[in-house]
């Protein structure tokens, strides 16, 4: 599989299918998800706010993964120098960094009738705040090198120093939190999830997932598209 | 272990001297602690608590000011070249950078900076653990800042994007700084957030030369 | 040190564009080659991919000290001279300052650096900012760790461009002596050099 995917005609063959198969699956699995999810009663202690967890909580594990997969993409694409992996990489940035934001805002939005207020500094909105940070950080490098190839080399580098940071960041600010506990009605995120709720978030789970999968293909062809060109361009001038 | 030292002392030589030295990063320093007042209003008791953190998360925006010229100068003359040939491995080259901008930047700030917390009002016997944590937690902010100096080469407006990448990876050694002043005013456990701190800048004095190194090559490349 | 280098089926690519590709040269010891070819041919960059500093879309470049292979990182950290367009000088600090740093960085002695400024006739200006020095004589002072660090191979890009008449003749002196001692140069240059070099074209 990984061998076939490494060769970029193969690569565009296969994802010629995979991406619109992907996205079906992704809109069924969410369909599903939501159909289950508004089934369920609302939840005895948050309502109907508990529906917002459902895209809440997908997005804020799929920040964490999706940087995950940048990190490794941007490893393979320092040792082995493959230009899939660093259209990859390139291509995985601007999706987690979108998940990351989904996140940070619904964060907010089950914040305010959960906590009263839009914005807590709880350990977990607050490391999803820095790891936004990072896409931005990565993506401004990667658009301010001028050389191309530099700059994904340079931003390849800095995705595996933030892939060191993260888990570093994740406990410093879990640790930060319990020096801190003027605020402490709220630890880790909320209430845990009822087993009713199990199911359609494992589904969505699932959605975003291969939603991402999906978007992920269509960016890498469209990277692997912009290459082809500018080499066509190139040829052209010579 | 020539080569090292011949580095070293010409960063610091061209860290200390060049285009103002420390006196940059003091100068702002200076310039933002006076600010506070202004803006925070003159009344004891709330800059007195406010003071230590601000203190501390001023002294890491100040050591970014310099950062720019830590590989800059030396992309752009051509220097880096020279150095890339040299006899000493580029990680050594970019250690001693860090250890440079630590003595000729990060050291004066830590040194600056009990002088004034206590001007904005916290108690005098924080002297000490601000001293302390400047100096531990200026190797994280150099080190860290070197990276991000040397991934930002060959970019347009170097010295924003630095400020951009680094500040992020500053969480952890803003958190366990403040930590361990804030611990250290009230008389709880200081240590353990010291120990944090100090782990953290270790780590990043041991793994960052490799990843400046590897950010310069490409540059050069 | 370094008595042979060969270059075989060297490729260089800027990006995605491909400057040279097969490129093949065989240097012995004691001998000089000229690179021509137009601008942005690539000399620039295949004097870089031999240095090592940008890494070769093809081929290899081996180094031999007799008959034994040296690794290119070895050769090139300890016997060889790059000398690039740009001077690597800071303009803030004295000329001896920076050529002293050059030419121990290279492995000479700050006597050889001595004895180097005072044959390309700098003496005089070691005092002074790096700044004031023009451009020739800038360009002398990087010249310097030539003659003081004693290296045996010189990848040389344009050395002599901003040089007069005179000034390219001690050039030329110590190019000869370096050969002479079994030393090796690979110079790309517009101008001929001042010494007997084999002339290899790159480029269509």
């Amino acid at each position: 599989m990984f061998q076939a995917l490494v060769n970029p005609d193969r690569f565009m063959a296969f994802s010629r299918w995979a991406a619109p198969l992907l996205g079906v699956i992704a809109l069924v699995l969410a369909a599903a998800g939501l159909v289950l999810d508004f089934q369920a009663p609302p939840d005895y202690q948050q309502g109907y706010t508990v529906h917002i967890m459902f895209i809440h909580v997908p997005a804020a594990f799929m920040s964490e993964f999706v940087y995950a997969c940048l990190g490794v993409a941007s490893f393979l694409s320092l040792v082995f120098r493959h230009a899939l992996a660093t259209a990859a990489a390139r291509a995985a940035a601007p999706l987690g960094a979108g998940f990351t934001l989904l996140a940070l805002i619904t964060g907010s939005l089950w914040g305010r009738p959960t906590w009263g207020t839009w914005w807590v500094w709880d350990p977990r909105l607050t490391s999803v705040l820095v790891l936004f940070l990072f896409y931005i950080g990565y993506m401004a490098l990667e658009a301010a090198v001028e050389d191309e190839a530099k700059a994904a080399r340079a931003a390849a580098i800095l995705a595996l120093v933030g892939l060191i940071n993260l888990p570093i960041v994740h406990y410093s600010v879990v640790w930060w939190n319990s020096l801190h506990q003027g605020s402490s009605l709220l630890r880790a995120g909320g209430p845990a999830m009822p087993a009713v709720y199990l199911a359609p978030l494992l589904l969505m789970v699932f959605a975003y997932m291969a939603g991402f999968g999906a978007l992920w293909l269509v960016r890498i062809r469209g990277e692997v598209w912009r290459r082809r060109a500018a080499v066509l361009a190139m040829r052209a001038v010579a | 272990m020539s080569g090292l030292a011949l580095i070293f002392r010409r960063e610091l030589a061209l860290s200390w001297a060049g285009g103002g030295g420390p006196f940059l990063a003091l100068g702002f320093y200076i310039a933002m602690a006076s600010l506070l007042p202004l803006a925070l209003g003159a009344d004891p008791a709330r800059m007195a608590s406010v003071a230590p953190g601000f203190a501390w998360l001023v002294l890491a925006l100040a050591s970014l000011l310099s950062l720019e010229r830590m590989f800059e100068r030396d992309f752009e003359d051509g220097a880096l070249d020279l150095i890339a040939l040299g006899p000493a491995p580029l990680e050594m080259t970019a250690l001693a950078k860090g250890l440079a901008q630590w003595i000729a930047i990060a050291a004066p700030l830590a040194l600056l900076a009990p002088l004034i917390v206590t001007a904005l009002g916290a108690p005098m016997r924080l002297a000490p653990i601000v001293v302390i944590c400047g100096l531990v937690g200026g190797l994280s902010f150099c080190f860290l800042g070197g990276v991000g100096a040397a991934l930002s080469l060959g970019s347009r407006r170097g010295g924003v994007l630095i400020a951009l990448i680094v500040l992020p990876l500053f969480t952890p050694p803003v958190i366990f700084g403040a930590g361990a002043i804030e611990a250290f005013g009230v008389g709880l456990d200081w240590r353990t957030p010291l120990l944090l701190l100090s782990a953290y800048s270790l780590a990043a004095v041991a793994l960052c030369p490799f990843a400046m190194a590897a950010a310069a090559r490409n540059a050069i490349s | 040190m370094i008595s042979a280098v060969s270059i075989e089926g060297l490729g260089v690519a800027r990006g995605d564009r491909p400057l040279i590709t097969g490129f093949n040269l065989a240097l012995e010891a004691g001998e000089a080659v000229a690179l021509a070819g137009r601008n942005g041919a690539g000399k620039t960059s295949l004097l870089r991919a031999i240095a090592g500093l940008i890494r070769p879309s093809g081929g290899r470049v081996v180094f031999r000290s007799g008959d034994a292979e040296i690794p290119p990182e070895d050769a090139i950290a300890r016997d060889a001279h790059l000398i690039g367009h740009q001077d690597g000088l800071k303009l803030s600090r004295s000329a001896w300052d920076e050529v002293l740093f050059q030419v121990l960085w290279s492995g000479g002695t700050a006597a050889s650096a001595r004895s180097a400024c005072a044959r390309l006739g700098l003496t005089n200006l070691l005092g002074l900012q790096v700044r004031k020095l023009s451009a020739g004589q800038r360009r002398r002072l990087a010249l310097a760790r030539l003659a003081a660090s004693p290296r045996s191979l010189w990848l040389l890009d344009e050395p002599l461009a901003p040089l007069d008449r005179d000034q390219r003749a001690v050039v030329g002196e110590l190019m000869a002596e370096h050969l002479a001692g079994g030393g090796l140069i690979l110079a790309a240059a517009h101008d001929p050099l001042p010494v007997t070099a084999r002339p290899v074209e790159i480029g269509g």
